[in-house]
């Protein structure tokens, strides 16, 4: 019993993580049907923005988690500005053929420039362990789990309350048609991005805090797991990349707690492969049904 | 993501066997054997600078460099009666097979080296095996760790394979008998980074020489960060210790949260976890009671004098403590200028001969003896850490 506790924090740490990834990879799809296969690597931008705010500036956590979310936006809406908006009218192949380009573009280039080698993250929060009835959280993976919750709550009301939701979620249905109602396309996607990125550059801190180690190819793994969770929850749809993030969190940390530990990343795609065959829309996607 | 990676690795593989092919129709025409010098010795270096061992590739430059600097300071190699400096030539081949044995091709055919340092892997450095033994080029790979690595097929050596490590079976087998005589650990638990030939290989060596109990084999990959559903799940096995040969960034991350779990019996790895980053990553009041087999001590300078100067050299030049990556390319590069020297010559079929003979060469990773497989022998040791600081060492009989 107090194994099975544990382990469901454990997993629930694992898909905060994966939750707030996912969200950037279901909203930038929903917007523009992309795939952003570089939303890994802004992850890991996030983390070195931190690494290096602490180190060099000595700033505290919040502002570290905080910059690092004005940093990655920026950077978000910098890669849609040159490499995905003079692609937009091209064929959707193009745009995701260079979404993979940058992604590797931002990989090398900080293998490049600040080496390959896996540095320890300054640790700003000492860990505190608590116990109760035998099982063990520290003060990080609270911390993860309530940032992220309190991160997804502010998207889901930006999105539903706010006039720039209303417009993304109106160029998420016909781009053409909220045009023509006077919605600025650019800047929605724009602010799109931002939003996206932001969300992944919060993940990237926490996961520095939490893991203590970065690397310039952190992105890559965390990165396709995050898109399985958005397919899993329905890709385009914003709560379900949430739930679709603790499910594959949960789901990774069960296979290892039986002693499957080789399968986990096979039994992920196993799972992703058994939704598009039972359930393509994912769990909250929409069918919608195209006429002829 | 994957379909597009297979993509790219038939590309590169077509464009490697076109590069092979146009660079054996431009290579020897004349039968002499092997790559002479001109007026330098020309050493080139196939090392995995980009891709996911750069890490450790980089470790290994940095040791390469270091020791050709000192050598050329001093005038460089006695070839017979004149004395020849060295002339880097380093390639990346970004941790790729397919790069790796172009990679070598170019060197031995364009670049006309006359001994090659690497490749840091024991995938990349079989790949270019073929290219390197057709231009009877010798090879010197720092961390190639594989058994099979210097053999061929049939068992027989690889004339031009040769490498500074110890092979797994060697280090598996010493950590088995550690753990059963000194730490006398009845049951253990195996935690293998199986994305590495490294890490599979260690395990099969030490379970073949392990008499206890395996009480759970476990295992993970390379780049993996969250290691706390599997140790949760060992920490009712009653174990009395934990086996778990991998590198440093994964082994850090596995020790402390482990620590944090409460597991508090003792971890046993391998040398790659022999850096100074591991308990940066770790936490120094994590890193204790960690143990790990190892070439190559930072204590070893009290003893060694090859090493001593090492140590103080590679801490002026590059303000860091040395890690043992570096310490072994740097014995490959002084390995190559025994040879040359033993032979007189600096052909590179000499070389190879040279190193195949080498005996009782003083490195700073031991006194090295090459066998008939081409495995360096020397002796080990075993590190113990407390809080992040080496404290004790045992030997291993």
């Amino acid at each position: 019993m107090q194994t099975i506790g544990q382990q469901l924090i454990n997993g629930l740490s694992l898909g905060s993580i994966y939750a707030l990834l996912a969200l950037g990879y279901t909203m930038v799809y929903g917007i523009i049907k992309l795939i952003n296969f570089a939303h890994g690597d802004i992850y890991m931008l996030g983390a070195f923005w931190g690494y290096y705010v602490i180190n060099v500036l000595h700033v505290n956590f919040i502002v570290a988690l905080l910059s690092a979310m004005v940093f990655c936006a920026l950077v978000g809406v910098v890669i849609e500005a040159i490499a995905y908006r003079p692609l937009r009218h091209s064929p959707r192949i193009t745009a995701l053929i260079t979404a993979i380009g940058v992604s590797f573009l931002l990989e090398n280039g900080m293998s490049y420039l600040f080496t390959a080698n896996t540095r320890n993250f300054p640790q700003v929060i000492k860990t505190v362990t608590w116990h109760f009835a035998g099982m063990r959280i520290s003060n990080i993976q609270v911390l993860i789990l309530v940032t992220a919750c309190l991160l997804m709550l502010i998207l889901e009301l930006i999105i539903k309350k706010t006039k720039m939701g209303k417009a993304m979620r109106a160029v998420s249905v016909d781009p053409t048609a909220a045009q023509l109602v006077g919605i600025n396309l650019n800047h929605t996607i724009s602010f799109t991005f931002a939003l996206g990125s932001a969300m992944a550059g919060a993940a990237g801190v926490l996961i520095g805090l939490y893991y203590n180690s970065i690397d310039p190819l952190m992105g890559m793994t965390p990165g396709i797991k995050a898109f399985v969770a958005a397919v899993i929850g329905g890709i385009g749809s914003v709560p379900g990349a949430s739930l679709g993030g603790f499910i594959i969190g949960l789901l990774e940390t069960a296979v290892q707690a039986i002693g499957l530990s080789a399968y986990k990343d096979a039994v992920v795609y196993v799972v992703l492969i058994v939704i598009l065959l039972v359930l393509p829309a994912g769990i909250f996607g929409k069918n919608v049904k195209e006429k002829v | 993501m994957k379909k597009w990676e297979q993509t790219t690795i038939k590309l590169t593989a077509l464009a490697t066997i076109a590069m092979t092919l146009a660079g054996c129709s431009t290579a020897k025409s004349s039968t002499s054997q092997g790559n002479n010098p001109g007026k330098t010795i020309k050493i080139g270096v196939n090392m995995e600078l980009s891709g996911s061992a750069a890490g450790y590739g980089n470790q290994e430059k940095q040791g390469i460099q270091l020791a050709v600097n000192q050598i050329n300071k001093n005038g460089g190699i006695k070839v017979g009666s004149t004395k020849k400096k060295i002339q880097l030539v380093i390639r990346d081949n970004k941790t790729a097979n397919t790069t790796a044995a172009s990679v070598a091709a170019q060197l031995v055919n364009n670049d006309k080296v006359v001994a090659v340092v690497g490749p840091a892997a024991t995938n990349a450095g079989t790949a270019s095996i073929p290219n390197m033994t057709k231009a009877a080029v010798p090879s010197v790979s720092p961390s190639a760790t594989d058994p099979g690595y210097t053999l061929q097929k049939g068992g027989t050596v690889q004339p031009y394979i040769f490498r500074a490590c110890y092979q797994n079976n060697f280090q598996g087998s010493s950590a088995a008998k550690f753990v059963t005589k000194t730490l006398k650990a009845k049951r253990v638990a195996i935690l293998t980074d199986n994305s590495s030939d490294y890490g599979t290989g260690l395990t099969k060596a030490f379970k073949q020489a392990y008499t206890g109990t395996v009480a759970s084999s476990q295992t993970f990959q390379e780049g993996d960060k969250d290691f706390n559903a599997i140790l949760t799940s060992l920490k009712h096995k009653k174990v009395d210790a934990i086996y778990a040969p991998g590198y440093y960034s994964e082994l850090g991350l596995i020790i402390k949260q482990a620590r944090q779990a409460g597991i508090n019996v003792p971890i046993i790895g391998s040398d790659g976890m022999a850096d100074a980053k591991l308990a940066k990553i770790a936490g120094n009041h994590n890193a204790t009671n960690v143990y790990y087999t190892t070439p190559f001590s930072t204590k070893s300078g009290a003893t060694n004098p090859t090493a001593a100067n090492f140590l103080k050299a590679f801490q002026a030049k590059y303000q860091t403590t040395a890690p043992t990556f570096s310490a072994l390319a740097y014995d490959s590069v002084y390995m190559i200028k025994a040879a040359i020297e033993n032979e007189k010559s600096a052909n590179s079929v000499k070389i190879a001969d040279g190193l195949a003979k080498l005996k009782n060469f003083k490195g700073v990773t031991g006194t090295i003896t090459m066998n008939k497989k081409h495995n360096p022998e020397k002796s080990i040791v075993v590190e113990k850490l407390t809080q992040g600081i080496v404290k004790q060492t045992y030997n291993v009989q």
